[in-house]
Protein backbone atom coordinates (compact mmCIF):
# COMPACT_ATOMS: atom_id res chain seq x y z
CA UNK A 1 0.00 0.00 0.00
CA UNK A 2 3.08 2.04 0.35
CA UNK A 3 2.40 3.17 -3.13
CA UNK A 4 -0.56 5.63 -1.93
CA UNK A 5 1.49 7.43 0.76
CA UNK A 6 2.42 11.00 0.11
CA UNK A 7 6.44 11.62 -0.05
CA UNK A 8 5.98 13.23 2.92
CA UNK A 9 4.30 10.35 5.30
CA UNK A 10 6.92 8.56 3.30
CA UNK A 11 9.71 9.87 4.41
CA UNK A 12 9.46 11.35 7.67
CA UNK A 13 11.96 10.01 9.90
CA UNK A 14 10.57 7.73 12.95
CA UNK A 15 11.38 8.89 16.06
CA UNK A 16 14.64 7.24 17.28
CA UNK A 17 13.24 7.14 20.67
CA UNK A 18 10.45 4.84 18.83
CA UNK A 19 13.26 2.67 17.79
CA UNK A 20 15.07 2.40 21.71
CA UNK A 21 11.64 1.77 22.71
CA UNK A 22 10.83 -1.34 20.65
CA UNK A 23 14.25 -2.40 22.00
CA UNK A 24 13.65 -2.06 25.64
CA UNK A 25 10.39 -3.80 25.17
CA UNK A 26 12.29 -7.23 24.67
CA UNK A 27 14.08 -6.92 27.87
CA UNK A 28 12.52 -8.31 31.41
CA UNK A 29 12.79 -6.49 34.67
CA UNK A 30 14.13 -2.77 33.35
CA UNK A 31 14.60 -0.15 35.00
CA UNK A 32 13.90 2.55 32.61
CA UNK A 33 15.61 5.79 33.03
CA UNK A 34 14.13 6.84 29.70
CA UNK A 35 10.55 8.35 30.71
CA UNK A 36 9.80 12.19 29.48
CA UNK A 37 6.91 12.61 31.95
CA UNK A 38 6.18 12.80 36.01
CA UNK A 39 5.93 9.84 38.16
CA UNK A 40 3.30 11.59 39.80
CA UNK A 41 0.29 11.61 39.47
CA UNK A 42 -1.98 14.70 38.66
CA UNK A 43 -2.39 16.76 42.29
CA UNK A 44 -6.17 15.11 43.70
CA UNK A 45 -7.80 19.08 43.83
CA UNK A 46 -7.29 19.17 40.48
CA UNK A 47 -8.72 15.47 39.41
CA UNK A 48 -11.30 16.42 41.80
CA UNK A 49 -12.55 19.45 39.92
CA UNK A 50 -12.75 17.35 36.75
CA UNK A 51 -14.14 14.42 38.29
CA UNK A 52 -17.25 17.25 39.89
CA UNK A 53 -17.13 18.67 36.24
CA UNK A 54 -18.05 15.42 34.95
CA UNK A 55 -20.68 14.80 37.38
CA UNK A 56 -22.36 18.10 36.40
CA UNK A 57 -22.94 16.72 32.85
CA UNK A 58 -19.70 19.34 31.19
CA UNK A 59 -19.40 17.05 28.66
CA UNK A 60 -19.56 19.57 25.72
CA UNK A 61 -17.31 21.13 23.53
CA UNK A 62 -15.50 24.72 24.64
CA UNK A 63 -14.96 27.71 22.46
CA UNK A 64 -12.09 26.90 19.86
CA UNK A 65 -10.08 28.87 21.99
CA UNK A 66 -10.43 27.33 24.77
CA UNK A 67 -12.63 28.06 28.09
CA UNK A 68 -12.77 31.60 28.54
CA UNK A 69 -12.47 30.83 32.57
CA UNK A 70 -9.36 29.31 31.93
CA UNK A 71 -7.94 32.06 29.36
CA UNK A 72 -8.76 34.63 31.85
CA UNK A 73 -7.22 32.68 34.83
CA UNK A 74 -4.01 31.85 32.45
CA UNK A 75 -3.44 35.34 31.59
CA UNK A 76 -3.67 36.14 35.33
CA UNK A 77 -1.55 33.51 36.51
CA UNK A 78 1.32 34.75 33.42
CA UNK A 79 1.40 38.57 34.82
CA UNK A 80 1.80 37.58 38.36
CA UNK A 81 4.06 34.65 37.96
CA UNK A 82 5.89 35.47 34.65
CA UNK A 83 5.42 39.05 34.00
CA UNK A 84 4.24 37.97 30.75
CA UNK A 85 0.55 40.38 29.33
CA UNK A 86 -1.71 38.01 27.28
CA UNK A 87 -5.16 39.48 26.76
CA UNK A 88 -7.46 36.23 27.31
CA UNK A 89 -9.90 37.04 24.38
CA UNK A 90 -7.40 37.64 21.63
CA UNK A 91 -4.02 36.08 22.41
CA UNK A 92 -4.54 32.96 24.21
CA UNK A 93 -5.06 29.74 22.52
CA UNK A 94 -6.08 25.86 24.41
CA UNK A 95 -4.72 23.20 22.22
CA UNK A 96 -3.96 19.82 22.89
CA UNK A 97 -0.73 19.72 24.72
CA UNK A 98 2.21 22.09 24.06
CA UNK A 99 3.10 19.60 21.00
CA UNK A 100 -0.15 20.78 19.51
CA UNK A 101 0.82 24.32 19.59
CA UNK A 102 4.02 23.63 18.12
CA UNK A 103 2.58 22.26 15.36
CA UNK A 104 0.13 24.73 15.17
CA UNK A 105 2.91 27.32 15.20
CA UNK A 106 5.09 25.59 12.02
CA UNK A 107 1.34 25.33 10.05
CA UNK A 108 0.13 29.02 10.62
CA UNK A 109 3.96 30.36 9.69
CA UNK A 110 5.85 27.96 7.03
CA UNK A 111 5.86 28.27 3.43
CA UNK A 112 7.27 25.63 1.65
CA UNK A 113 10.96 26.02 1.46
CA UNK A 114 11.21 28.53 4.59
CA UNK A 115 14.65 27.64 6.64
CA UNK A 116 13.68 26.50 10.65
CA UNK A 117 16.43 27.02 12.89
CA UNK A 118 16.50 24.33 15.31
CA UNK A 119 19.05 24.04 18.43
CA UNK A 120 20.37 20.64 18.66
CA UNK A 121 19.94 18.37 20.56
CA UNK A 122 16.17 19.22 21.61
CA UNK A 123 13.08 17.69 21.42
CA UNK A 124 11.87 14.99 18.87
CA UNK A 125 8.97 16.64 17.59
CA UNK A 126 10.35 20.35 16.45
CA UNK A 127 12.09 19.30 13.46
CA UNK A 128 9.13 16.67 12.32
CA UNK A 129 6.64 19.36 12.78
CA UNK A 130 8.31 21.83 10.81
CA UNK A 131 9.38 19.43 8.00
CA UNK A 132 5.82 18.42 7.80
CA UNK A 133 5.31 22.18 6.90
CA UNK A 134 8.00 22.19 4.34
CA UNK A 135 10.24 23.62 5.98
CA UNK A 136 14.15 23.32 5.79
CA UNK A 137 15.65 22.23 8.80
CA UNK A 138 18.54 24.26 10.08
CA UNK A 139 20.25 23.09 13.21
CA UNK A 140 22.13 25.04 15.73
CA UNK A 141 24.87 22.95 17.22
CA UNK A 142 24.59 23.17 21.34
CA UNK A 143 27.97 21.64 23.44
CA UNK A 144 28.63 20.47 26.38
CA UNK A 145 31.50 23.28 26.45
CA UNK A 146 28.53 25.59 26.93
CA UNK A 147 26.28 23.69 29.03
CA UNK A 148 23.82 22.97 26.11
CA UNK A 149 23.40 26.69 26.21
CA UNK A 150 22.65 28.52 22.58
CA UNK A 151 25.39 30.42 21.54
CA UNK A 152 24.90 33.07 18.84
CA UNK A 153 27.95 32.58 17.24
CA UNK A 154 26.53 29.32 16.29
CA UNK A 155 23.70 30.63 15.60
CA UNK A 156 24.94 32.63 12.86
CA UNK A 157 26.66 29.94 11.26
CA UNK A 158 23.52 27.84 10.89
CA UNK A 159 21.29 30.96 9.46
CA UNK A 160 20.82 31.64 6.10
CA UNK A 161 17.96 34.36 4.83
CA UNK A 162 15.83 32.05 3.83
CA UNK A 163 15.58 31.49 7.79
CA UNK A 164 12.17 32.79 9.29
CA UNK A 165 11.74 30.70 12.47
CA UNK A 166 14.02 29.92 15.54
CA UNK A 167 12.54 27.14 18.01
CA UNK A 168 13.73 27.64 21.62
CA UNK A 169 13.19 25.26 24.38
CA UNK A 170 14.74 25.96 27.57
CA UNK A 171 14.84 24.83 30.23
CA UNK A 172 15.59 21.79 27.73
CA UNK A 173 14.96 18.61 27.19
CA UNK A 174 16.94 16.29 26.98
CA UNK A 175 20.05 18.49 28.50
CA UNK A 176 18.69 20.22 30.97
CA UNK A 177 20.31 23.10 30.86
CA UNK A 178 18.70 26.38 31.45
CA UNK A 179 19.35 29.86 29.85
CA UNK A 180 19.84 33.21 31.87
CA UNK A 181 18.32 36.87 30.48
CA UNK A 182 21.76 37.70 29.84
CA UNK A 183 22.39 34.68 28.02
CA UNK A 184 19.07 34.73 25.64
CA UNK A 185 20.12 39.09 24.95
CA UNK A 186 22.09 38.19 22.16
CA UNK A 187 20.15 35.84 20.81
CA UNK A 188 16.94 38.34 20.88
CA UNK A 189 18.95 40.77 19.34
CA UNK A 190 20.25 38.20 16.70
CA UNK A 191 16.70 37.22 16.29
CA UNK A 192 15.78 41.30 15.84
CA UNK A 193 17.97 41.91 13.15
CA UNK A 194 17.28 38.52 11.02
CA UNK A 195 13.14 39.46 11.43
CA UNK A 196 12.98 35.86 13.02
CA UNK A 197 9.30 34.19 14.77
CA UNK A 198 10.71 32.96 17.92
CA UNK A 199 9.01 29.52 19.09
CA UNK A 200 9.81 29.73 22.58
CA UNK A 201 9.27 25.83 24.31
CA UNK A 202 9.00 27.29 27.73
CA UNK A 203 6.90 23.88 29.44
CA UNK A 204 9.67 22.77 31.97
CA UNK A 205 9.61 26.88 32.88
CA UNK A 206 8.50 25.88 36.63
CA UNK A 207 11.21 22.96 36.75
CA UNK A 208 13.97 25.31 37.40
CA UNK A 209 16.38 24.63 40.06
CA UNK A 210 18.86 27.80 39.48
CA UNK A 211 17.01 30.88 40.17
CA UNK A 212 14.28 32.79 38.03
CA UNK A 213 13.25 31.78 34.78
CA UNK A 214 13.53 34.59 31.61
CA UNK A 215 10.45 33.98 29.70
CA UNK A 216 11.93 34.88 26.19
CA UNK A 217 8.62 37.03 25.02
CA UNK A 218 9.61 39.66 28.11
CA UNK A 219 12.95 40.73 26.49
CA UNK A 220 13.27 44.10 24.61
CA UNK A 221 11.19 44.37 21.25
CA UNK A 222 10.27 40.52 21.61
CA UNK A 223 6.61 40.14 22.75
CA UNK A 224 5.67 40.43 18.83
CA UNK A 225 7.70 38.20 17.37
CA UNK A 226 7.39 35.00 20.55
CA UNK A 227 5.26 32.40 20.32
CA UNK A 228 5.01 31.64 23.89
CA UNK A 229 4.26 27.74 23.95
CA UNK A 230 4.02 25.49 27.78
CA UNK A 231 1.58 23.80 28.99
CA UNK A 232 0.46 21.85 32.18
CA UNK A 233 1.93 18.61 31.39
CA UNK A 234 5.29 18.27 33.18
CA UNK A 235 4.79 21.20 36.03
CA UNK A 236 1.49 19.33 37.30
CA UNK A 237 1.70 15.84 36.36
CA UNK A 238 -0.60 15.84 33.84
CA UNK A 239 1.18 14.42 30.63
CA UNK A 240 -2.02 12.19 29.88
CA UNK A 241 -4.53 15.12 29.91
CA UNK A 242 -3.24 16.55 27.32
CA UNK A 243 -3.57 20.39 28.23
CA UNK A 244 -1.07 23.09 26.62
CA UNK A 245 -1.25 26.49 25.48
CA UNK A 246 0.28 28.81 23.18
CA UNK A 247 0.16 33.10 23.56
CA UNK A 248 1.39 35.55 21.23
CA UNK A 249 0.63 37.99 19.03
CA UNK A 250 -3.16 38.49 17.83
CA UNK A 251 -2.79 38.30 14.34
CA UNK A 252 -0.34 34.80 14.83
CA UNK A 253 -2.79 33.37 17.49
CA UNK A 254 -5.87 34.12 15.13
CA UNK A 255 -4.58 32.33 12.01
CA UNK A 256 -3.25 28.99 14.48
CA UNK A 257 -6.84 28.96 15.97
CA UNK A 258 -7.99 28.66 12.51
CA UNK A 259 -6.05 26.07 11.67
CA UNK A 260 -7.11 24.53 14.98
CA UNK A 261 -10.75 24.89 15.03
CA UNK A 262 -10.96 22.67 11.87
CA UNK A 263 -8.26 20.19 13.21
CA UNK A 264 -8.96 19.96 16.54
CA UNK A 265 -12.00 21.57 17.57
CA UNK A 266 -11.47 22.27 20.92
CA UNK A 267 -8.94 20.63 23.92
CA UNK A 268 -11.06 18.28 25.72
CA UNK A 269 -13.20 19.97 28.46
CA UNK A 270 -12.18 17.79 31.57
CA UNK A 271 -8.82 18.93 31.02
CA UNK A 272 -9.60 22.71 30.99
CA UNK A 273 -11.42 21.99 34.13
CA UNK A 274 -8.55 20.49 35.98
CA UNK A 275 -6.17 22.77 34.33
CA UNK A 276 -7.98 25.60 35.53
CA UNK A 277 -8.34 24.29 39.52
CA UNK A 278 -4.36 23.96 39.07
CA UNK A 279 -3.92 27.72 37.93
CA UNK A 280 -6.42 28.82 41.34
CA UNK A 281 -4.79 25.95 43.82
CA UNK A 282 -2.38 23.76 42.75
CA UNK A 283 0.66 25.69 43.51
CA UNK A 284 2.04 23.97 46.70
CA UNK A 285 0.87 20.35 45.19
CA UNK A 286 3.85 21.78 42.44
CA UNK A 287 6.38 23.46 44.87
CA UNK A 288 6.40 20.16 46.24
CA UNK A 289 7.02 18.31 43.05
CA UNK A 290 9.95 20.82 41.96
CA UNK A 291 11.52 20.01 45.76
CA UNK A 292 11.62 16.95 45.14
CA UNK A 293 12.84 16.38 41.50
CA UNK A 294 15.60 18.99 42.69
CA UNK A 295 16.18 16.62 45.55
CA UNK A 296 16.68 14.03 43.22
CA UNK A 297 18.63 15.95 40.16
CA UNK A 298 20.99 16.45 43.12
CA UNK A 299 21.81 12.15 43.27
CA UNK A 300 21.89 11.68 39.88
CA UNK A 301 24.38 14.32 39.08
CA UNK A 302 26.46 13.44 42.23
CA UNK A 303 25.76 9.71 41.60
CA UNK A 304 27.35 9.67 37.51
CA UNK A 305 30.21 12.30 38.60
CA UNK A 306 31.43 9.50 41.09
CA UNK A 307 31.24 6.84 38.63
CA UNK A 308 33.75 9.06 36.66
CA UNK A 309 31.60 10.42 33.75
CA UNK A 310 31.58 14.21 32.89
CA UNK A 311 28.23 15.79 33.62
CA UNK A 312 27.55 19.37 33.96
CA UNK A 313 24.72 20.75 36.26
CA UNK A 314 22.05 20.52 34.30
CA UNK A 315 19.34 23.78 36.02
CA UNK A 316 16.06 22.66 34.44
CA UNK A 317 13.60 20.13 33.48
CA UNK A 318 13.93 16.46 34.82
CA UNK A 319 16.59 15.31 32.78
CA UNK A 320 21.04 14.90 33.22
CA UNK A 321 22.47 14.53 29.90
CA UNK A 322 26.39 12.59 31.12
CA UNK A 323 28.99 12.12 28.72
CA UNK A 324 29.75 8.62 28.11
CA UNK A 325 32.85 9.48 25.51
CA UNK A 326 35.07 8.19 28.47
CA UNK A 327 33.56 4.60 27.52
CA UNK A 328 34.98 4.07 24.49
CA UNK A 329 31.20 3.84 23.31
CA UNK A 330 28.82 5.89 21.24
CA UNK A 331 25.68 7.07 22.64
CA UNK A 332 23.52 3.60 21.01
CA UNK A 333 26.36 1.79 21.96
CA UNK A 334 26.00 2.94 25.39
CA UNK A 335 22.43 2.69 25.61
CA UNK A 336 22.01 -0.79 23.93
CA UNK A 337 25.08 -2.47 25.91
CA UNK A 338 23.78 -1.08 29.43
CA UNK A 339 20.02 -1.99 28.70
CA UNK A 340 21.55 -5.63 27.91
CA UNK A 341 24.00 -5.84 30.07
CA UNK A 342 22.48 -4.02 33.60
CA UNK A 343 18.96 -3.57 32.53
CA UNK A 344 19.40 -0.25 32.70
CA UNK A 345 17.47 2.04 29.79
CA UNK A 346 18.72 5.44 29.22
CA UNK A 347 17.99 6.94 25.77
CA UNK A 348 20.61 7.79 23.12
CA UNK A 349 21.22 11.46 23.46
CA UNK A 350 21.71 11.08 18.79
CA UNK A 351 17.62 10.55 19.32
CA UNK A 352 17.34 14.70 20.29
CA UNK A 353 19.53 15.31 17.37
CA UNK A 354 23.50 14.58 16.05
CA UNK A 355 25.05 16.53 18.40
CA UNK A 356 23.95 14.94 20.93
CA UNK A 357 26.03 12.36 20.26
CA UNK A 358 28.59 11.14 23.06
CA UNK A 359 25.85 11.66 25.66
CA UNK A 360 22.55 9.91 26.92
CA UNK A 361 19.78 10.92 28.73
CA UNK A 362 18.62 9.96 31.45
CA UNK A 363 15.43 11.11 33.54
CA UNK A 364 15.27 11.24 36.97
CA UNK A 365 11.15 11.41 37.06
CA UNK A 366 11.41 8.12 39.07
CA UNK A 367 11.41 7.39 43.10
CA UNK A 368 14.83 7.72 44.33
CA UNK A 369 15.10 4.14 45.19
CA UNK A 370 14.82 3.99 41.96
CA UNK A 371 17.49 5.94 40.82
CA UNK A 372 19.62 4.94 43.53
CA UNK A 373 19.46 1.00 41.83
CA UNK A 374 19.91 2.16 38.39
CA UNK A 375 23.11 4.39 39.18
CA UNK A 376 24.57 0.49 41.30
CA UNK A 377 23.79 -0.82 37.85
CA UNK A 378 25.34 2.02 36.10
CA UNK A 379 28.58 2.37 38.02
CA UNK A 380 29.19 -1.41 37.77
CA UNK A 381 28.58 -1.09 33.94
CA UNK A 382 30.92 2.05 33.48
CA UNK A 383 33.71 0.92 35.99
CA UNK A 384 34.27 -2.47 33.35
CA UNK A 385 35.08 0.29 30.54
CA UNK A 386 37.13 2.58 32.07
CA UNK A 387 40.53 1.86 33.16
CA UNK B 1 12.54 32.77 59.99
CA UNK B 2 14.37 29.99 57.83
CA UNK B 3 16.05 30.20 55.39
CA UNK B 4 15.52 28.16 52.18
CA UNK B 5 18.03 25.59 52.35
CA UNK B 6 17.32 24.78 55.99
CA UNK B 7 13.73 24.45 55.12
CA UNK B 8 14.05 21.75 52.19
CA UNK B 9 16.95 20.13 54.71
CA UNK B 10 14.10 19.69 57.30
CA UNK B 11 11.79 18.86 54.62
CA UNK B 12 14.01 15.73 53.61
CA UNK B 13 14.93 14.45 57.14
CA UNK B 14 11.19 14.65 57.82
CA UNK B 15 11.03 12.05 55.32
CA UNK B 16 13.46 9.88 56.02
CA UNK B 17 15.49 10.46 58.79
CA UNK B 18 17.99 7.88 58.75
CA UNK B 19 19.84 9.77 56.17
CA UNK B 20 23.65 10.65 56.62
CA UNK B 21 24.91 14.41 56.85
CA UNK B 22 26.95 12.92 53.29
CA UNK B 23 23.62 11.52 51.79
CA UNK B 24 21.63 15.41 52.53
CA UNK B 25 24.94 17.19 51.62
CA UNK B 26 24.35 15.12 48.13
CA UNK B 27 20.36 15.69 48.11
CA UNK B 28 20.79 19.70 48.97
CA UNK B 29 23.99 20.98 48.16
CA UNK B 30 24.86 21.89 51.47
CA UNK B 31 28.46 20.94 53.09
CA UNK B 32 27.79 18.11 55.00
CA UNK B 33 29.24 19.93 58.11
CA UNK B 34 27.00 22.96 57.78
CA UNK B 35 24.14 20.14 58.05
CA UNK B 36 25.91 18.07 60.65
CA UNK B 37 26.14 21.81 63.00
CA UNK B 38 22.67 22.88 62.04
CA UNK B 39 21.10 19.06 63.19
CA UNK B 40 22.93 19.37 66.46
CA UNK B 41 21.58 22.85 66.97
CA UNK B 42 18.20 21.96 65.85
CA UNK B 43 18.51 18.92 68.66
CA UNK B 44 19.74 20.99 71.10
CA UNK B 45 17.00 23.53 70.80
CA UNK B 46 14.19 20.42 70.67
CA UNK B 47 13.22 21.77 67.11
CA UNK B 48 13.86 18.11 66.55
CA UNK B 49 12.12 16.56 69.41
CA UNK B 50 12.58 13.03 68.46
CA UNK B 51 13.18 10.80 65.48
CA UNK B 52 10.02 8.18 64.80
CA UNK B 53 9.29 5.58 62.47
CA UNK B 54 5.18 5.31 61.22
CA UNK B 55 4.19 1.52 61.82
CA UNK B 56 1.22 0.74 60.13
CA UNK B 57 0.22 -1.67 63.29
CA UNK B 58 -2.88 -2.62 60.56
CA UNK B 59 -0.25 -5.00 58.99
CA UNK B 60 0.69 -7.03 61.96
CA UNK B 61 -1.60 -8.87 64.00
CA UNK B 62 -1.35 -6.55 67.26
CA UNK B 63 -4.00 -5.00 69.15
CA UNK B 64 -3.93 -1.88 69.29
CA UNK B 65 -6.40 0.78 69.83
CA UNK B 66 -6.42 4.54 69.26
CA UNK B 67 -8.83 7.05 71.15
CA UNK B 68 -10.03 10.81 70.38
CA UNK B 69 -10.98 11.70 73.68
CA UNK B 70 -12.54 15.29 73.76
CA UNK B 71 -12.44 17.03 76.93
CA UNK B 72 -14.33 20.18 78.63
CA UNK B 73 -12.56 21.50 81.37
CA UNK B 74 -13.44 24.57 83.48
CA UNK B 75 -10.08 26.62 82.87
CA UNK B 76 -8.34 28.23 85.96
CA UNK B 77 -7.82 31.84 86.89
CA UNK B 78 -4.85 32.86 85.95
CA UNK B 79 -3.56 29.90 84.48
CA UNK B 80 -5.97 29.23 81.79
CA UNK B 81 -5.83 25.58 80.08
CA UNK B 82 -2.10 25.49 80.45
CA UNK B 83 -1.72 23.74 84.07
CA UNK B 84 -4.50 21.34 83.21
CA UNK B 85 -3.05 20.31 80.40
CA UNK B 86 0.39 19.64 81.97
CA UNK B 87 -1.43 17.76 84.01
CA UNK B 88 -2.91 15.21 81.25
CA UNK B 89 0.79 15.10 79.92
CA UNK B 90 1.69 13.83 82.82
CA UNK B 91 0.06 10.49 82.21
CA UNK B 92 2.08 8.11 80.11
CA UNK B 93 -1.02 6.76 78.40
CA UNK B 94 -1.56 9.91 76.74
CA UNK B 95 0.23 10.36 73.85
CA UNK B 96 -0.44 13.64 72.37
CA UNK B 97 -2.34 16.63 74.21
CA UNK B 98 -3.67 19.80 72.02
CA UNK B 99 -6.13 22.65 72.85
CA UNK B 100 -8.52 23.06 70.50
CA UNK B 101 -11.31 25.30 69.26
CA UNK B 102 -14.64 24.70 69.20
CA UNK B 103 -16.99 22.82 71.40
CA UNK B 104 -14.46 20.32 73.46
CA UNK B 105 -11.60 22.34 74.74
CA UNK B 106 -8.59 20.24 74.74
CA UNK B 107 -8.24 16.78 72.64
CA UNK B 108 -6.35 13.98 74.24
CA UNK B 109 -5.06 10.98 72.05
CA UNK B 110 -4.79 7.83 73.91
CA UNK B 111 -3.31 4.54 72.87
CA UNK B 112 -4.20 1.15 74.46
CA UNK B 113 -4.09 -2.78 73.94
CA UNK B 114 -8.10 -2.84 73.62
CA UNK B 115 -10.93 -0.49 74.41
CA UNK B 116 -11.50 -2.06 77.81
CA UNK B 117 -8.23 -0.53 78.63
CA UNK B 118 -8.95 2.71 77.17
CA UNK B 119 -12.44 3.28 78.98
CA UNK B 120 -10.85 1.79 82.06
CA UNK B 121 -8.42 4.88 81.97
CA UNK B 122 -10.87 7.76 80.84
CA UNK B 123 -13.56 6.54 83.62
CA UNK B 124 -10.85 5.58 87.06
CA UNK B 125 -8.38 8.41 85.75
CA UNK B 126 -9.85 11.03 83.73
CA UNK B 127 -13.54 11.65 84.71
CA UNK B 128 -12.39 12.00 88.31
CA UNK B 129 -10.68 14.83 88.12
CA UNK B 130 -12.64 17.89 89.10
CA UNK B 131 -11.55 20.17 86.32
CA UNK B 132 -13.30 17.65 84.02
CA UNK B 133 -16.51 18.48 83.08
CA UNK B 134 -17.39 16.03 80.39
CA UNK B 135 -15.49 14.16 77.69
CA UNK B 136 -16.45 11.81 74.77
CA UNK B 137 -14.33 9.57 73.72
CA UNK B 138 -14.39 8.14 69.92
CA UNK B 139 -11.78 5.24 68.79
CA UNK B 140 -10.00 4.79 65.84
CA UNK B 141 -11.53 2.01 63.58
CA UNK B 142 -9.24 2.34 60.48
CA UNK B 143 -6.54 4.28 59.38
CA UNK B 144 -6.66 5.20 55.98
CA UNK B 145 -3.34 7.89 55.87
CA UNK B 146 -1.07 8.83 58.30
CA UNK B 147 1.59 11.60 58.25
CA UNK B 148 1.15 11.70 54.45
CA UNK B 149 1.27 7.88 53.65
CA UNK B 150 -1.69 5.93 52.44
CA UNK B 151 -1.84 2.68 54.25
CA UNK B 152 -5.18 1.30 52.07
CA UNK B 153 -6.91 1.99 49.18
CA UNK B 154 -4.06 3.13 47.21
CA UNK B 155 -4.91 1.34 44.00
CA UNK B 156 -2.63 0.24 40.95
CA UNK B 157 -1.55 3.00 38.46
CA UNK B 158 -1.22 2.03 34.89
CA UNK B 159 2.28 2.14 34.19
CA UNK B 160 4.61 4.44 32.26
CA UNK B 161 5.70 3.90 28.96
CA UNK B 162 9.28 2.72 29.33
CA UNK B 163 10.47 5.60 27.04
CA UNK B 164 8.85 8.61 25.79
CA UNK B 165 10.26 11.54 24.37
Amino acid sequence: MKQYLSPLALNLKPSGIRKFFDLAATVEGVISLGVGEPDFATPWVMTEAAIFSLEQGQTMYTSNAGLVELRRELSKYMAKHQGLNYNADQEILITVGASEAIDLAMRALIVPGDGVLIPDPSFVAYAACAEISGAEVHYVTTSAEHDFRLQVEDLQMAYTPNCKILVLSYPNNPTGAVMTREELLPIARFASENDLIIISDEIYSDLNYGGEHTPFATLPYMWNRTLHVSGFSKAYAMTGWRIGYVAGHPDLIQAMLKIHQYTIMCAPIMAQIAALEGLKSGETAKQEMVMEYDRRRRIMVHGLREMGLTCFEPLGAFYVFPDITATGLNSEEFAEQLLKEEKVAVVPGTAFGPAGEGHVRCSYAYSTQQLQEALTRMARFVKKRIS
Amino acid sequence: MLSEDDRRLLHILSQDCRLTAEDLAVQTGLTADYIKKKIKQWEDDKVIAKYGVLINYDQLEEDRVTALIDVKVLPQRGNGYDKIAQRFQKFSEIKSVYLMSGDFDLCLIIEGHNMHEIAQFVSDKLSPLDVIQSTSTRFILRRYKQDGIEFHGEEERPQRLMITP
